[in-house]
């Protein structure tokens, strides 16, 4: 049976579903309702365990890791600012090899300070260990915090996963989503069984030690890495079995139209919707245009995604993030994945859609556009920062609006 | 189990920290640390700040012979936390036998203690978090060469003051405010007090602190063969009280009677030579004798 939920109800449910014992929790926008909804199914006894406030999302992050390393199975939710104060436990505690769920609901990152969404703070954990599934719609996100669990509970992973949905876009609009029983979900991810990572009388152990010199040091960096890369193929096994209990399949890379194309958008999380939105009008002016999203970021799949583009003409890479004095991300990424790839697509690459700023349809008619020009010069466009003129228009009467306040309260214009 | 301590002859006789670890000689920390292994037994999980004793567990060697785990400078209450709640679930759920459930104790130095761990400390007390807190203060961050922290005493020289100007944030009192099961000051140089510390935090539950002075021979620039004198004259010139409050009250274990002169104190360690030599600091001096008569007088009724 189908529910409207929210994407922020849906991770509740996620974690619900899967059994979670554990939940340090602290609130920001826009994930409140995420630990409001399991704070209440702890009161009423519909989940067992309990949910804990802590002071900071820095303690929130340990707790679920010590909890984990314990034995039980840990959930926990965060948003930007929350992420980045929380990083240096983000990146500590892979290391400890205790798997555990925690969602991220993308928001910007301050400076300025905003509520809406980018992947600036996902992206910024991008490298420390966590593993990462973006989603694009309310069902997904139900469905990923279950294939999460099983990833990451995976002995040949027992790696942390990060679960990323875009703040409002996701985490306020309600989709149909498809709520499986308990018992089903419960087939699916069995409770969990720490086996030799665990706190116990009888068996004591030493977790996070400190190793003096860099050889055992890198040893065990290179062991978080080679299973975090284990995770591509795990992933596969574990989303089939989904795929065969569920009926839903989420592809490591979800392609879209992207078989016979020879233009594709590529881009992760909810804007990926309306670019599949443009593919199917653009289809209808006979434009073979596609959309490649992927889904599982960190293990980056990498030989997938080089199977979805690998003879394509060109590729609009649409990064809803910047890395300061660099671009996007995803475009950086996909051009190592690419690189001395035979039959590798030129890639066009646009920052848009930071702190909730849309794209629009014209838009992604536009880069289309630029797409089939790169493809007729047989060389990439210039890097673009999407911005309009009527943005720029709207922007300067703002300043001027600010310029008249100062002047107003004795600032000097 | 609890022990009943009365006299020295009472305190455990095996000792269960293992030796060789990195820490310095004549570390206080480390002396107050076998103390209360001893009493709190293996069945225990030591959750680290970090610290001068992080590197107690150095791979491949421990010196605990129960569970250790290493969090950061600023979250090991939350570790603790985790650590709890999840023995907690698994007991009530029938997840686990009691015989294995263990006694979570976090492990710090001052520097986190007073300073970037208070905040997790704070919220941890006031969820009513069932841990011992110890916290070895040798008033600086030692680890790193002794710079100062908020637990550094006025007028010491530190790495990275020539006299310190702070007043020593008093740790003990702020864990008093908070109205914790328990919490106690204690130093190695006095092993019964400390026992019978140990043994009534043992007996209780919630947030319990064990707050240890940790005489600190490169720190403080002494011979480590005078740490535990220089830890009984911290006792007996009154700068360091040892208190404990519990059920609401605060209570002085040792009242030192006479007490010698601070200076006496003051003067075993090279972090103070200042107040001495080329002159005598007379105004400083007296100013910091000041303050323990005035603590004294005011506790003294």
């Amino acid at each position: 049976m189908k529910q409207l939920l929210t994407g922020n109800a849906a991770a509740a449910w996620g974690a619900r579903l899967a059994g979670a014992d554990y939940v340090p929790a602290f609130p920001i926008t826009p994930q409140t309702e995420i630990i409001e909804l399991l704070a209440q199914w702890f009161a009423t006894g519909e989940m067992g365990g309990r949910l804990v406030m802590m002071e900071s999302e820095h303690s929130m992050l340990t707790a679920a890791a010590a909890a984990a390393a314990t034995g039980v199975r840990a959930f926990t939710a965060t948003s930007s600012q929350g992420l980045l104060y929380a990083m240096e436990m983000l990146y500590t505690v892979p290391g400890w090899r205790a798997p555990f769920v925690l969602v991220n609901v993308s928001r910007g990152l301050a400076s300025p300070i905003t509520l809406e969404s980018d992947h600036n703070d996902i992206l910024a954990a991008r490298d420390s260990g966590f593993l990462q599934i973006h989603c694009a719609g309310c069902q997904e996100v139900l469905d990923s915090v279950l294939l999460a669990y099983r990833l990451a509970e995976d002995e040949r992973v027992r790696l942390p996963v990060i679960v990323n949905l875009d703040g409002f876009t996701l985490s306020f609009t309600r989709e149909p989503v498809a709520v499986p029983l308990a018992a089903e979900a419960a087939q699916f991810l069995p409770q969990y069984d720490a086996k030799n990572i665990r706190f116990r009388a009888s068996k004591p152990i030493s977790q996070a030690v400190a190793v003096l010199g860099g050889s055992p040091y890198s040893y065990f960096r290179y062991e978080t890495h080679l299973a975090a890369l284990n995770a591509v193929d795990v992933y596969e096994e574990v989303a089939t079995d989904f795929a065969k209990r569920f009926g839903r399949r989420h592809a490591a890379v979800e392609c879209y139209r992207s078989d016979d194309a020879e233009y594709l958008y590529f881009m992760i999380g909810a804007f990926a919707s309306k670019a599949m939105d443009a593919v199917d009008r653009l289809r209808e002016t006979g434009m073979r245009i596609g959309l490649v999203r992927p889904r599982l970021l960190r293990p980056y799949p990498v030989n997938a995604l080089r199977r979805a583009l690998s003879g394509k003409k060109a590729v609009a890479v649409i990064d809803q993030n910047l890395s300061m004095g660099k671009g996007g991300v995803l475009v950086t990424e996909l051009a190592s994945a690419l690189y001395s790839e035979p039959g590798a697509p030129l890639l066009a690459s646009y920052v848009a859609g930071l702190g909730g700023r849309d794209i629009s349809q014209e838009e992604f008619f536009e880069i289309a556009g630029e797409l089939r020009g790169a493809h007729t010069r047989g060389s990439a466009p210039a890097p673009r920062l999407l911005y309009t003129a009527e943005e720029l228009r709207e922007l300067r009467k703002l300043q001027a609006i600010a310029a008249v306040e100062r002047e107003e309260i004795g600032g000097r214009k | 189990m609890i022990n009943v301590i009365h006299r020295m002859k009472d305190l455990p006789s095996t000792h269960l920290l293992g030796t060789g670890t990195p820490m310095c000689a004549g570390c206080g920390g480390l002396g107050g640390l076998h103390q209360i292994y001893d009493l709190l037994g293996t069945r225990t999980v030591f959750v680290n700040a970090a610290g001068c004793m992080t590197l107690l567990a150095a791979y491949p060697f421990t010196p605990f012979r129960g569970s250790w785990l290493y969090t950061a400078m600023a979250s090991a209450p939350a570790g603790a936390q985790g650590v709890r709640d999840a023995l907690d679930i698994l007991l009530e759920q029938g997840r686990m036998p009691r015989d294995e459930d263990l006694t979570t104790v976090v492990i710090t130095g001052d520097g986190s203690a007073y300073g970037m761990g208070l905040s997790a400390t704070s919220a941890a007390i006031e969820r009513g978090l069932d841990f011992i807190y110890f916290c070895y203060d040798n008033e600086g961050y030692g680890n790193t060469g002794q710079q100062s922290s908020s637990a550094t005493p006025h007028a010491a020289r530190t790495a990275t003051s020539r006299s310190h100007a702070g007043r020593k944030k008093d740790l003990f009192a702020i864990w008093a405010a908070h109205q914790p099961a328990y919490a106690a000051t204690v130093i190695a140089a006095e092993p019964l007090d400390l026992a019978k510390k140990i043994e009534k935090a043992k007996s209780l539950r919630g947030p319990r602190l064990i707050l240890s002075l940790a005489p600190c021979p490169p720190g403080w620039d002494f011979d480590p063969a005078d740490a535990i004198t220089i830890g009984r004259l911290a006792v007996r010139s009154g700068i360091w009280p040892l208190k404990e409050y519990v059920d609401g009250r605060i209570v002085h274990t040792n009242r030192p009677h006479p007490r010698v002169p601070v200076e006496d104190y003051l003067k075993t360690q090279g972090r103070f030579r200042h107040l001495f030599e080329p002159r005598r600091d007379e105004t400083l001096l007296a100013e910091i004798q000041a303050r323990v008569d005035a603590y004294w007088a005011s506790v003294d009724t």
